[in-house]
């Protein structure tokens, strides 16, 4: 059987040696009744054959080609340098555990807490730490640290944020009996004002009155924000908000349906102790050598237990780490060529679309990055049309917001070149 | 060996990497966006050639224990071998590539894995339902409470508290107060298990769910299973299962069939996808066909060879997290669990509670075993012998690394004393357990001969025992405004 090590010959010594007959001698405190004959699957299979089933069910998958993927919605095609993948197969991380002994895991350690500077650059807060599962889970745990902090049961969501992170920002808020209310006018009673800059459409908000109107009636200001569009845009700390979250599956990590991805964290110093998840922190050994350490423990669940601040455990390290490898390899010279790039060839192609017949921008007044919202005709039939020319075409609003009827996004990064652009164009005119 | 920080590292105009150029007509970023919308200054990341940003991260790699090159004893950890047909099968083109927003159609072999995989887990656990979409196990216990605590209102009751051993993971009463929940205690008995009278008197109407670890925390069976959850159910609370120690139970036993309503498993530690150095996991959770409609949105659902995703559940308690789960961790497991088959993971639990109880036998007369076995995949011990001569479960711990084994949980669970809690998997073999034995058998010599020495291990890794309490209060200066240096990240030196 494979990934098994003992022979027969082993498993009897060691028996022997325990002293029972058989392994039933050790599954003694197993009732009896609870035995099971057998586990009902089907027996193990080679590996030949196991990757023959597993490939198959992976042919049974549409690919569409980087270059011809315009739909985003919160994960993004984009150039993943072949630096990331190298780094993370590497077995040395991807097969540690959480640096519970710092000694045998600076590795780790100091990848991490490089991470962490990373982030808390990016966002220009003081603090970020290690990862979470995603951006939904961020914004959900960027709530929790609010009503924590300020002891009040509302939060605001101002704008069109990510719909997921919303449902789930919802069932966290629900188990504690957190209300979240969509709108622009926080009062006494709200915790946080949570926005998302770009927002879900892919416009541009006004962050710093947002963050305004959140200090205005002292509820803390979660800004959501696109990793890479920080590149260029005002930070979260620029504008004062008081905590960033997001979504860092476009640094450097494949869509792969939705997962694994990773979430960011990062705060300003008052906040620090409010944070969920795991802080890296320098430290030193007797000898004066720097190494780095987990710290700020008690504010954790295995220390806390129910007092603590979040129950998460481990987060995304990995992911972590591929967006460390990402983020490091483009440095902020590469990221802002990368945004800078993805903004011209999205307003390009807005243009151009926005030019047909029937196509008119749903917000024309207002800025975006690198997605936008456009109005198609006959939506039933524009991504069937695209598909057909193997172009996976822009996301259909309707399916979250009634208002926004025959509203689609259409995104563009670095990997949709023009002839893309023009080939998109074509097929939908044609 | 160290290694300086990438920004330690980073030199001012390095080449950065080549990109596309636009090649579109259109206006630049400053003449569209206002400049208060825009970044006024660039943020200070590293600046690396390629060739040195590889290096950096080989060195970093170099410098950490892992599954790869070591014995990776954690206990309730599961630290197994990770296969790497599992890689193989997660980095297929028709996985990597998939958004998550592709129309069904487009998708029919993902949906098709993760409703095998479903039907796969239901078969272990045994269980009607499983949800893939908790991203840890920590997020699965909170899923599932939340279920738990759904089910409950359904029917009109307010029950606010939940009941957690006291040798239970931390993630437990967190996640229950998480949850919304009050967390009440329950306590061990002198056998290691739990207590069935302290249980009884803790159990009332106000009590949501019961959380257990089976086998515990000790490694131990708790044998009077049935029991508990019957005297669970008589009060209408839900009885839930901590799947961390799940590898001990693969076709020996379902922990449905032991009376648990919600179970949640640990992919990454059962069914071996890699930890990666802290996440990224998977938390699936299974349910009882009571819980069924609470489950999270979206259920993957298969009619006629045609799959789909429903979100149409109006008792649900809504999404746990974005999309469907960790997909690639999904893919990972199930690759596993084709290739191990029924027989081969009945065999897998079958060596990892014998390789436990040899490694047990190994250690006795080293080091204090303070319950009786047999155990079942793991087995706590305790340093506590060695306080005479001034050891602790921490030194016993930095002498292995010393020794090139990575080191066992220690202090946990709470109940034991300085607490070492081993769990050797049935990936590691025979004479790899006899090393580690024999290691422990040395340190508990050195312990006794020349303790001085044990304090000052490990010597031969990259750092020796670092100083976190000084780490700590010089983060508390930083919070307090007594220092500019945040040590949670690198400061540059700004002009």
């Amino acid at each position: 059987m494979p990934y098994l090590v003992h022979s027969p010959e082993e498993r009897a010594e060691m028996l022997a040696a325990i002293g029972v007959e058989s392994m039933d001698g050790l599954l003694v405190d197993i009732p009896a009744a609870l035995r099971i004959p057998r586990l009902d699957l089907p027996n193990g299979l080679s590996e030949f054959e196991t990757m023959a089933q597993i490939t198959a069910l992976a042919a049974r998958n549409r690919v569409f080609p980087d270059r011809l993927t315009f739909r985003g919605g919160g994960v993004y095609r984009r150039f993943i340098p072949a630096a990331v993948a190298a780094v993370t197969s590497k077995p040395e991380f991807y097969t540690a555990y959480t640096p519970y002994q710092p000694e045998a895991s600076q590795g780790t350690l100091q990848a991490i807490y490089e991470f962490q500077t990373l982030i808390a650059e990016l966002t220009a807060l003081d603090v970020a730490n290690a990862s979470l599962y995603d951006g939904a889970t961020a914004v959900a745990e960027a709530a929790m640290m609010a009503y924590v902090h300020t002891g009040r049961k509302e939060v605001l969501v101002a704008g069109y944020v990510h719909p997921e992170y919303v449902d789930v920002l919802r069932a966290f808020g629900e188990g504690r009996g957190i209300r979240v209310r969509k709108g622009s006018e926080p009062n006494a009673k709200t915790a946080a004002v949570i926005f998302q800059q770009p927002d879900f459409l892919g416009l541009l908000v006004d962050a710093p009155d947002l963050t305004k109107r959140a200090h205005d009636v002292g509820a803390i200001a979660i800004a959501c924000v696109d990793p890479i569009s920080l590149a260029l845009l005002a930070p979260p700390g620029q504008y004062g908000a008081d905590i960033a979250v997001g979504e860092g599956q476009q640094l450097g990590l494949s869509p792969s349906y939705g997962g694994p991805h990773v979430g960011f964290i990062a705060c300003h110093k008052d906040l620090v102790r409010r944070l969920p998840g795991r802080l890296i922190g320098a430290s030193h050994d007797a000898q004066g050598r720097r190494g780095f350490v987990l710290t700020l423990t008690a504010r954790e669940q295995h220390i806390r237990r129910e007092k603590a601040t979040s129950n998460i455990c481990t987060n995304h390290s990995l992911c972590a780490l591929a967006a460390s490898v990402y983020m490091t390899y483009m440095g902020a010279e590469g990221m802002r060529q990368v945004a800078d790039v993805s903004f011209k060839r999205a307003h390009a192609l807005a243009a151009k679309l926005a030019a047909l017949p029937g196509w008119e921008l749903a917000f024309p007044e207002r800025q975006f990055l690198s997605e936008f919202p456009i109005r198609v005709p006959k939506p039933a039939v524009v991504n069937r049309k695209l598909a057909r020319k193997g172009i996976l075409g822009g996301l259909d609003m309707q399916r979250w917001f009634r208002e926004l009827k025959g509203v689609f996004t259409f995104t563009c990064t670095e990997v949709n070149d023009a002839r893309a652009i023009d080939e998109l164009v074509e097929a939908v005119s044609s | 060996m160290t290694e300086p920080l990438s920004f330690e590292k980073s030199r001012p105009n390095v080449h950065a990497p080549r990109l596309p150029d636009a090649g579109v007509a259109a206006a630049e970023v400053g003449d569209v966006l206002p400049p208060e919308l825009l970044r006024s200054q660039a943020p200070a990341l590293p600046r690396l050639s390629e060739p040195e940003v590889m290096r950096h991260y080989s060195r970093l790699a170099s410098m950490n224990y892992s599954i790869s090159e070591q014995f990776y004893p954690l206990g309730s950890c599961t630290m197994k071998y990770n296969p790497v047909a599992n890689e193989a099968a997660a980095s297929l083109p028709g996985f990597t590539t998939l958004h998550p927003y592709q129309d069904e159609e487009t998708v029919q072999g993902a949906l098709e894995l993760m409703w095998r995989l479903e039907q796969a887990l239901c078969a272990v656990v045994g269980v009607d339902r499983v949800t893939l979409q908790p991203a840890a196990g920590a997020h699965g216990e909170w899923t599932a409470l939340r279920m738990i605590q759904a089910f409950h209102r359904s029917r009109g009751e307010a029950r606010t508290e939940v009941l957690v051993p006291d040798s239970a993971h931390g993630t437990n009463p967190a996640s229950a107060a998480l949850s919304g929940f009050q967390v009440v205690e329950v306590a061990s008995g002198p056998d290691g298990r739990i207590s069935l009278a302290d249980l009884e008197a803790k159990l009332s109407s106000r009590v949501a769910a019961l959380m257990l670890t089976n086998p515990n925390t000790l490694g131990l069976f708790e044998r009077e299973i049935l029991d508990i959850a019957e005297l669970v159910h008589n009060t209408g609370a839900k009885l839930y299962y901590d799947g961390a120690n799940l590898n001990a139970l693969m076709g020996v036993c379902r922990p449905g069939d032991m009376g648990f309503d919600a179970v949640h498993m640990n992919l990454h530690k059962t069914f071996t996808t890699p930890h990666g150095g802290g996440g990224p996991g998977a938390g699936p959770v299974g349910v009882k066909a009571d819980l069924v409609p609470f489950l999270p949105t979206p259920t993957v659902e298969r009619t006629n060879g045609h799959l789909k995703l429903d979100f149409k559940r109006p008792q649900s308690i809504g999404r746990v997290r974005s999309f469907y789960g960790n997909f690639g961790m999904l893919v990972r497991a199930y690759t596993y669990i084709v290739a191990m088959g029924g027989d081969g993971l009945t065999q897998a639990s079958m060596d990892a509670v014998l390789s436990a109880n040899y490694l047990r036998k190994r250690v006795e007369g080293l080091l204090d075993l303070p319950h009786e076995g047999p155990c079942m995949h793991e087995f706590v011990a305790s340093a506590r012998n060695l306080a005479p001569n001034g050891i602790k479960a921490l030194d016993v711990a930095k002498g292995l690394l010393e020794r090139d084994f990575y080191a066992p949980t220690i202090y946990f669970p709470l109940v034991v004393p300085e607490a070492i809690m081993v769990e050797p998997t049935e990936t590691e073999s025979k004479p790899t357990l006899d090393a580690f034995a024999d290691a422990i058998a040395e340190i508990v010599i050195e312990a006794k001969e020349d303790p001085e020495k044990l304090h000052h291990e490990p010597h031969s890794l990259p750092v020796g025992r670092l100083d976190e309490v000084a780490t700590a209060r010089r983060i508390n200066a930083y919070l307090q405004g007594q220092s500019e240096d945040p040590i949670l990240r690198w400061k540059p030196v700004r002009d």
